[in-house]
């Protein structure tokens, strides 16, 4: 498969400033307004890590502060010990990495299946695949809803992570990137005797390395951020999840009490951007091995 | 995932509730009685033409801004690239919700660092989120500014498969900067753009979760989105008013996707 990798250094587009003067002149008339852009895209991040160690009086001063005057670490104190952060932070991490796992084992047996494997009914298969890729969550949760209440998963870890476990996405990536395996290297195994199993694990999944981390990051990241479905099935604060917890807050029982807002926000934003700026070569690979197939 | 939408769409036509939650098949068909009453309800009206402005304004928007600095960035930028790109794409991996939490507090006009800075220089500035007038503008502006630093990776990806030697060619014939975005640029982008384009429409269609969190669709229902509405009837327990809301906003999502691929076709 081609994929073109934005995330590698490529050479820029426009040669060298030295064959090109005009190059060169123009160069700080790009740099000063995406120097502006990019103040306003960080600045609301800062503010909010800054606010996080403010007092809410001191939040409501006019003119507004950027450094915390008065240094507390109160609000994450407020967070951990009264409020349940700790459980809604277990809870967010659970569910993400089941999901995560789910994907990468299941949407990668089927992506296989779908591109090395015949059977009857497999395009009829791969086309609804496709087809609810293109179907938003605020069609499918309700009967979702009504299905997993049957179930009796309602306001349970299962309830948050069974319909996810599989997503029409990474059947997609997964079923892309396998195809790109060469079949001899397949057919040659099966020569020697190796059973579909050995295949899957021992062959296909080794060499698709590039594909799992990519669907890993984006499932992880997908879950972490989702609010809409647990919003609807986490109906008590057990099981709440960052961000419904946070939502709920922010529209309810804390509305005024803007510094722990603003600590919780840094709560829920804080592990999903260490992840982006540890791993943010694999993010940006990743989008464009998703939309340039 | 394909067994829940058939369930929505039989549900749009009958008069499931919450209290048949037990029972989902005890229920009757009721034809197109509740794409009627959805479609006759002024709040859902009022949903309608806040979404489609939303997109109208929102999707251009974000793609021209989102284009600006993928083309900056290509252009001018030669060191410090990772910089312009992880701080770009920060807003993108975010939380929404926290996100949307973080703008209601820089917006309000109580404690908001906007206001607040605005009141340095003698300005009174406006309630962002209160005043009917400028809410849906508010929100729209936050999904742009979210949203741009996707579209400047995927737009930058773009870029860079357009061969060097063209720009020098019109460069030789004396074509300006301008001229050459205009011939060789957009064209040669129009893939990418359109994937652009379709991706933040299905995108922005379903808005949902600022509304929940900065307005819950007031004030006077002028954030109101169709998504939060369809979510709402959700909460009252009106599930088959969910079901019909929402297969019009599949519709919806469906015909604007339609639309884009219309609009950037070859000719």
């Amino acid at each position: 498969m081609t994929t073109l990798s934005p995330g590698r250094d490529l050479p820029p587009a426009v040669p060298a400033a030295g064959k090109h003067p005009r190059q060169e002149r123009g160069s700080w008339l790009v740099y000063v307004p995406l120097v502006i852009g990019l103040i306003l895209l960080v600045g609301p991040f800062l503010w909010m890590l800054l606010g996080s160690f403010k007092t809410t009086g001191e939040l409501r001063e006019v003119p507004p502060t950027w450094w915390p005057e008065n240094f507390t670490l109160a609000n994450y104190e407020d967070l951990f010990s009264r409020l349940n952060f700790l459980g809604y932070f277990f809870n967010s991490t659970v569910v993400a990495l089941a999901v995560t796992a789910g994907n990468v084992v299941f949407c990668s047996m089927l992506g296989y299946a779908l591109t090395k494997l015949s059977f009857p009914g497999k395009r009829v298969l791969f086309a609804v695949v496709l087809g609810t890729l293109m179907v938003p969550g605020i069609v499918t949760f309700m009967p979702l809803f009504v299905l997993v209440a049957n179930l009796g998963l309602v306001n349970t870890h299962a309830g948050l992570i069974l319909p996810f476990l599989a997503g029409a996405f990474g059947v997609f990536l997964m079923r892309q990137f396998i195809g790109g395996i060469p079949d001899e290297l397949l057919d040659a195994a099966r020569v020697d005797g190796a059973g579909e199993h050995y295949i899957f694990w021992r062959i296909v999944m080794p060499l698709c390395g590039p594909a799992i981390a990519t669907l890993t990051i984006l499932t992880f990241l997908a879950s972490w951020n989702s609010f809409l479905w647990p919003l609807v099935v986490a109906t008590s604060d057990r099981m709440y999840t960052l961000p419904v917890a946070i939502a709920l807050f922010a529209t309810g029982q804390q509305e005024t009490n803007v510094a722990l807002l603003m600590a919780g926000s840094v709560v829920v934003i804080l592990p999903v951007l260490i992840v982006f700026i540890v791993l943010q070569r694999h993010f940006t690979q990743g989008i464009a091995m998703t939309g340039f197939k | 995932m394909a067994g829940p939408i058939l369930v929505a769409f039989v549900t749009s036509f009958t008069d499931l509730r919450v209290t048949d939650i037990r029972n989902p098949l005890n229920v009757d068909f009721l034809g197109l009685d509740n794409y009627i009453a959805v479609l006759g309800d002024q709040r859902f009206q009022k949903a309608a033409v806040n979404t489609t402005v939303f997109v109208i304004v929102g999707v251009p928007l974000t793609m021209a801004l989102g284009l600006a600095a993928a083309v900056g960035v290509n252009q001018g930028v030669v060191k410090a690239r990772t910089l312009f790109r992880v701080g770009f794409y920060l807003p993108v991996v975010t939380s929404i919700v926290a996100i949307a939490v973080v703008w209601r507090l820089l917006l309000g006009t109580e404690v908001g660092l906007i206001n607040g800075t605005l009141s340095l220089f003698g300005v009174d500035g406006p309630g962002w989120l209160s005043d009917e007038r400028y809410a849906l503008w508010s929100i729209i502006a936050m999904a742009a500014w979210r949203n741009l630093g996707f579209l400047m990776v995927i737009f930058l990806a773009g870029l860079q498969t357009i061969p060097r030697d063209l720009y020098e060619a019109a460069e030789v014939d004396g074509a300006s900067k301008w001229q050459r975005f205009r011939g060789i640029t957009l064209p040669l982008m129009r893939p990418t753009l359109l994937f652009g384009a379709v991706i933040t429409g299905i995108g922005y269609v379903q808005f949902f979760e600022e509304v929940y969190v900065m307005t819950q669709g007031g004030p006077l229902n002028s954030t109101l989105s169709l998504a939060f509405y369809a979510y709402s009837q959700f909460s009252f327990g009106n599930y088959a008013y969910t079901a019909a809301a929402a297969f019009i906003l599949f519709v919806a999502i469906a015909a604007l996707t339609f639309f884009q691929f219309r609009a950037f076709r070859e000719d």
